[in-house]
């Protein structure tokens, strides 16, 4: 049993050191993985454990904004479908993918709890529900 | 039995920025009088109300305080379990989006009764817009002097279903990768960095305060024997009104998801999400309860248009995908299940394969680590039961 005290217990936190680097960054780079394991002691492949648990996470570089559409059930039941078709002709990339330009990445997510505005999707930390493949094209405008 | 606003009592009446709007409802008043009141005293009124977990699994309030505040140990952590990821809830988005307040509260009132003095709120990834409200509830509530001796701290998921069973989300906030722990040691013994830990669902802690306020035996008038008080529902998919509702325990079926609602032409129910139970349109009359179908309350109305195997198969392979891998029944199991489902979907289903998934499913309720695994086979199993014919249908050769 660790007998540090609970401020010290977030220090060699992996999950939030993580975190912060990708909210600084953008991404988990491998460099930083490698260093972050040698400062810890710890096996470089905890630290990737970590880093591929969690789907919001990227080991590579993302897109400069974010779409991560809903694919479970209670959207799918709205035609979340057609909305996942309509973007993917908007921006011209599958599902997984960034655009050449890197203005997009392109996700598909389980439930993200906007149910009762479904179909419905983030763009980074931002909500847009009630989709509409008429509303696509204006509401990706907003992001460069 | 009607609805009834205890949980939402302040949602759409306070300002969830303003900590002075929720103080002329009373706010803070429950921390107050429990401050004034023993552990053992905030515990009896907890337990006599009867108050259980509304996370799903429905474990009782006031004996898993009782369990940690008796656990030896100074150092002891509270924790509020706000990565609700079950498919179809968002009654815990709605909440904090509306009354972030009574949730602080709640949490501090349990920090007191256990004897921590640090509480974590872990808040799912997909919610980073609700930091700021919440940070500012927080702040507010600690520069008003109401959370002296006790610290909160957000701890923001990064995408991970499994994160909000309550042994991977420890894990997740030990900064590891969220995978269940075996158990026993349960939590009030040894949870967090191996302390004497609660882990109460945002709605859970939503009820202590008017239970410190007006008394266990109050809130224990409402409600079934064995579910007392109120649920708030996530109502979604084919109705025609979806969204937060809350009703006494005990209240039918039929009453929210037609009447609050307004679903037509139903074809079946699922309750409790991915992990939830599926009933056929027969059963609407079942009261909902915790000795009958609640979850965590996601309530998915599916009308006859809907493909059984369909909605089955997208089930199991959210499942699939969430499973966090580390025991076999449900890592390997869940696998099977989406191969199997998806060959009688097909039209390639062998006819042998609808008993394997039976024994499948019994094997991994029974061996799975955590809840995913122990319940990922409902939604297989209870269509099995009242649909069988739309399995038959996907034999081969049929």
């Amino acid at each position: 049993m660790s007998k540090k005290d609970a401020t010290k217990k977030t220090f060699d936190n992996i999950l939030l050191t993580l975190e912060e680097t990708q909210e600084k960054v953008g991404y988990l780079p491998a460099e930083f993985m490698v260093e972050l394991a040698d400062s810890l002691d710890v096996p470089v492949s905890d630290v990737y454990g970590v880093a591929s648990f969690y789907s919001f996470l990227a080991t590579r570089p993302p897109g400069r904004n974010v779409i991560r559409i809903c694919k479970s059930l209670p959207c799918h039941l709205k035609d979340g479908q057609t909305i996942i078709d309509t973007i993917e002709k908007e921006i011209g990339v599958k599902p997984g993918r960034t655009t050449p330009d890197g203005r997009f990445s392109f996700e598909l997510t389980n439930c993200i709890g906007l149910c009762d505005g479904a179909p419905a999707m983030l763009i980074n930390h931002n909500v847009h529900v009630d989709l509409t493949p008429g509303k696509i094209a204006s509401i990706l405008d907003k992001y460069k | 039995m009607p609805q009834a606003k205890i949980v939402l009592k302040n949602c759409g009446i306070i300002d969830p920025k303003d900590i002075n709007t929720y103080r002329t409802k009373d706010g803070f008043k429950a921390l107050d009088k429990a401050r004034g009141m023993t552990a053992a005293g905030v515990i009896n009124e907890i337990k006599t109300s009867g108050l259980r977990g509304r996370g799903g699994a429905g474990f009782p309030c006031g004996v898993k305080w009782e369990g940690a505040r008796n656990s030896p140990g100074d150092e002891k952590y509270v924790i509020c379990n706000a990565d609700e990821g079950e498919v179809g809830t968002f009654k815990d988005r709605y909440i904090i989006q509306n009354d972030p307040f009574s949730l602080v509260e709640g949490l501090a009132i349990a920090g007191y009764t256990v004897g921590a003095r640090q509480g974590y709120i872990y808040l799912r990834a997909e919610y980073s817009y609700l930091l700021g409200l919440l940070r500012g509830a927080i702040d507010q509530a600690q520069e008003a002097g109401y959370l002296d001796g006790f610290n909160i701290a957000i701890r923001l998921g990064a995408g991970a279903y499994i994160c909000g069973e309550e042994s991977a989300l420890m894990e997740s906030i030990e900064g590891k990768r969220g995978e269940s722990r075996y158990r026993p040691p349960f939590p009030t013994v040894a949870g967090l960095w191996q302390k004497p830990t609660t882990i109460n669902n945002v709605e859970t802690l939503m009820n202590v305060a008017q239970i410190v306020l007006n008394g266990g035996g109050w809130y224990a008038q409402m409600g079934t024997e064995r579910s007392k008080g109120t649920k708030v529902f996530s109502v979604s998919g084919d109705v025609a009104r979806p969204g937060v509702y809350e009703m006494v325990l005990g209240s039918p079926l039929r009453e929210l998801v037609e009447g609050l609602a307004g679903a037509k032409d139903i074809k079946m129910i699922q309750i409790g999400g991915a992990t939830g139970r599926i009933i056929p349109y027969d059963m609407i009359d079942t009261p909902l309860a915790f000795e009958s179908y609640l979850g965590a309350g996601a309530i998915t109305v599916y009308n006859k248009s809907r493909d059984v195997l369909d909605i089955v198969g997208r089930t199991m392979e959210f499942l699939a995908e969430e499973s966090c891998g580390k025991c076999t029944p449900c890592r390997q199991g869940m696998e099977w299940m989406v191969e199997v489902l998806g060959r009688f979907h097909r039209g390639e289903g062998l006819a042998r394969d609808i008993g394997y998934m039976e024994v499948l499913a019994d094997t991994m309720a029974l061996s799975s680590l955590c809840g995913l695994g122990q319940a990922a086979p409902f939604a297989v199993v209870d269509t099995l039961k009242y649909f069988r014919s739309d399995y038959e249908k996907g034999i081969s050769g049929k």
